[in-house]
């Protein structure tokens, strides 16, 4: 078991609605148990699970939005955010929540997990991984 | 499944964890332990204190990993390597304390 493999967990649905989002960041936070090289990303409306201030008293939904900012925990430290997807929703990275992740070989210096990428890039870093999820 | 403790009825689901977390007192902790034939000292407490507040910030309970490398860096190492917390829960550090601090089993626990 010491091969590590790319995984890549693609989130392209609105965060309620349907379970996909909150299984998806479930199976994340699992499979972090294995220390793989993980990432997230996310596309379309996968974009609205990082946005501020969610509240969801009004749909008896549980917010599950504070779980994000647990992911640097399990070292789950690149969230990809497509630019096309939040401009065409009117969205900046202002609009998202600040996600930080704890560097432990620079002395526990705090840095942001959240990368704002192009299509295109995205397209190259889906060529590199071993293996994909989609939620 | 239930229990009942100073006359209030406490719901639970079959493994013993509390279907309510708003329900969760000190005297509930207490009495899960018990069961357990364990004595909660303030060593547990830290830690079941820790769970709680975890869960209150992140809304979930966090893996065994996560918990002793938190726990490490909020109490010191001494306290946050898993002899120390296994010992503290034999049954196993995420899945027992979080028991009793009236939270769900962790995610990604079996």
């Amino acid at each position: 078991m010491s091969e590590t493999k790319k995984f890549m967990y693609i989130n392209r649905r609105p965060p309620y609605g349907t379970v996909y989002p909150l299984e998806g960041l479930e199976v994340v936070l699992i499979g972090a148990a294995f220390e793989q090289e993980v990432c997230m990303v996310f596309i379309s409306d996968g974009v609205f699970q990082l946005r501020q201030g969610q509240d969801t008293i009004d749909s008896g939904m549980k917010n599950f939005s504070p779980t994000y900012r647990a992911l640097g925990d399990y070292e789950v430290t690149r969230l990809y955010v497509e630019r096309e997807s939040l401009e065409e929703r009117g969205l900046t990275e202002a609009d998202l929540m600040p996600l930080t992740w704890e560097d432990e070989d620079d002395d526990w210096a705090e840095k942001p997990s959240i990368q704002i990428v192009s299509r295109a890039q995205l397209s190259d870093l889906l060529e590199e991984q071993d293996v994909v999820f989609n939620f | 499944m239930a229990f009942e403790l100073n006359g209030r009825t406490y719901e639970t689901d079959e493994e013993g964890y509390l279907a309510d977390l708003s329900e969760w007192n000190r005297e509930v902790a207490g009495y899960m332990a018990t069961e357990d034939d364990c004595d909660l000292s303030e060593n547990h407490w830290e830690v079941i204190n820790f769970l709680r507040e975890y869960y209150e910030e992140y809304q979930i309970a966090p893996a065994v990993r996560v918990l002793t490398k938190a726990i490490g860096k909020k109490l010191g190492k001494d306290k946050g390597n898993s002899k120390y917390l296994y010992e503290l829960f034999p049954y196993g550090p995420a899945k027992q304390a979080c028991k009793y601090a009236g939270l769900p089993k962790p995610t990604g626990c079996v």
